[in-house]
């Protein structure tokens, strides 16, 4: 195979496994707008799925439950991932750093069936003991926090250690206490990593649906819970209106996100630039 | 400010220094909700199981404690054919899933390595971008696609391919189908991670040398990103052997998964010792290859 033909076969490979990530999402949408019951028979375009959706009050409920957890999660990860991130990265030696480490690293890859039952388990023994946790709200945000905070972790880690670290000695040189150092540099540095480390972390608990199960209570059906006990039973076109609105939402918020973070990072390449040639 | 932090400082006691705050904090967070839980579920898959609760491992006989464990749940496991069929047939989809990923994976990573710069944030964002809509949604969406008179069937007999529907949903291939799907973008974002911080000299020299391209790629590509294959195929398949949702949607009733023994025999026998016991075997089982990843993660950061 000479060069000509192997740039082809790249190219038509990397179409072709783009092809399969984004044939059901395009499905998804295309579906939304067809008017039949039947989610699988095309009759002609229209927007009764959007209306059936609006007037689901079970499933408004669910999106209002899953927006709440998921940005009271997502302000925890960031808030304890942060702080792992930096023991992490600042401390190199104390006792236990491999089993923190581990620890955090851990929940990234154990299937979700594991840390819902566990979690379940533990939070039975508490309430038993102390009459508290009701099994609701607070439970299922504990578990997606845990989640949360092994995603920001990673995030927030990654980005510490590409970051520039003669800037903190510099501020360290001229006198600043360490937690100047912290909230006046560190911290500004850090934003762009802890912005999108929200922003996946919100994701993660907003997609959940194992974890939610185990640690809900009666009453409360996050989003994901509801889309599934509905897909278990059968295919229904009003889910697929559903997954319309989010995509829209979610790919503009990530679009705009990358747009910010890349701007950022100009600009402060250009600061960088600008302060070295004075 | 300053002097807010001072009189701070001075009313915090004496061992709590930042140092013990930013290392504590998160210690305290992921010791309570990551590893005791999983002690807890020990100690319950060792309890019998009660009209309404799980029985008290430890009670006291004057001053001595005594224990009682129960091991009857485990025998169970080890007796029944059923539990050891799951076992393994979660395994091996679990196995297939990864070396397909990788296949499919590899060739992507390596041309999206290979791509101009200019393009490559750009390609990696695409790959991310599926992740970022609901799963859930995603595999929903496969099952409007796989059913008898859905998509994919509807197109083959368009084309004259098939005379009837393929029955695709329900059947290990949909499975199949459905954990590629979700798991391709675990094993490609690492590869390419690693792929794109290979020293392009290598392979100059490598040709300068006389060695053919596909020698080449043999000999010095693959052998260096032995990281990144490690730890895509790790990313896939601990998380793929106690996968629940993927099974339960498209792979109907007859496909065996250990999540989904879990799940039942949690949620629809309500036995919690014989739940605990499934989730301390499939810990034991990915045991191995989290100490890898783990070991991976340790030394990627060192």
């Amino acid at each position: 195979m000479n060069s000509t033909a192997l740039k082809w076969f790249g190219r038509s490979w990397m179409l072709l496994v783009y092809a399969f990530l984004f044939l059901p999402i395009f499905t998804l949408v295309a579906y939304s707008f067809n008017d039949s019951q039947l989610v699988t028979v095309w009759s002609h375009a229209s927007l009764r799925w959007y209306k059936a959706l609006m007037q689901d009050s079970d499933l408004i409920a669910a999106v209002m439950l899953s927006l709440k957890i998921a940005f009271l999660s997502a302000l925890i990860s960031v808030f304890f991932g942060l702080f792992s991130a930096f023991a992490l990265h600042r401390y190199r030696r104390f006792t236990g750093r491999g089993l923190l480490s581990s620890l955090a690293s851990t929940p990234l890859v154990m299937p979700d069936v594991i840390v819902g039952l566990s979690l379940l388990l533990m939070l039975v023994s508490v309430q038993q003991a102390l009459g508290y946790p009701e099994r609701g709200l607070f439970t299922i945000l504990l578990g997606h926090a845990l989640l949360g905070t092994a995603y920001a972790t990673v995030v927030v880690r990654s980005r510490l250690t590409e970051m520039d670290s003669k800037l903190e000695e510099a501020a360290m040189d001229l006198g600043c206490r360490p937690w100047q150092v912290f909230t006046l540099v560190t911290l500004p540095l850090l934003m762009p990593a802890l912005l999108s480390a929200f922003l996946l972390t919100f994701t993660l608990s907003f997609d959940d649906v194992v974890l939610s199960s185990f640690l809900s209570g009666p009453g409360y059906s996050t989003m994901p819970m509801v889309i599934f006990s509905r897909a278990r039973l059968g295919l229904n076109p009003s889910i697929n209106a559903l997954a319309t609105v989010t995509i829209v939402i979610v790919s503009v918020v990530v679009i705009a996100s990358t747009l910010y973070s890349l701007r950022q990072d100009r600009q402060r390449k250009r600061d960088i630039a600008l302060a070295q040639h004075e | 400010m300053a002097s807010l932090m001072q009189s701070l400082k001075r009313s915090m006691p004496a061992w709590l220094t930042g140092r013990r705050l930013v290392i504590g904090l998160p210690y305290a967070w992921f010791l309570i909700l990551a590893f005791l839980p999983v002690l807890i579920v020990l100690k319950i898959s060792l309890s019998e199981m009660q009209t309404t609760a799980v029985s008290g491992m430890v009670s006291w006989q004057g001053a001595w404690p005594s224990i009682k464990l129960d091991v009857s749940s485990y025998l169970f496991l080890a007796s029944d054919e059923l539990y050891l069929a799951t076992y393994l047939s979660s395994i091996s989809y679990a196995f297939y899933t990864t070396v397909i990923c990788l296949g499919l994976g590899y060739p992507f990573a390596y041309f999206m390595a290979r791509a101009p710069k200019k393009w490559q944030a750009l390609l990696v964002m695409l790959i991310m971008l599926p992740f970022w809509t609901s799963f859930l949604l995603r595999i929903y969406a496969w099952k409007t696609l796989l059913v008898n008179n859905g998509l994919i069937n509807n197109a083959l007999l368009a084309i004259g391919w098939i005379d009837s529907p393929i029955e695709m949903l329900n059947t290990p291939f949909s499975l199949m189908i459905g954990m590629v799907y979700s798991y391709l973008p675990f094993m490609i974002l690492p590869l390419y991670a690693n792929l794109s911080k290979l020293d392009g000299r290598y392979l100059e020299a490598a040709a300068d040398l006389g060695c053919h391209p596909f020698k080449t790629f043999w000999l010095i590509t693959v052998p260096l990103s032995k990281a990144g294959i490690v730890a895509g195929c790790m990313l896939v398949f601990i998380p793929a052997v106690g996968e629940y949702v993927i099974p339960e949607l498209l792979g109907g009733p007859n496909t065996l998964m250990i999540g989904r023994v879990l799940w039942d025999e949690f949620f629809s026998n309500n036995d919690w010792p014989m739940a605990g016991a499934v989730t301390i075997v499939m810990l034991l089982l990915i045991m191995l290859p989290l100490a890898i990843y783990n070991k991976l993660q340790s030394e990627g950061r060192a």
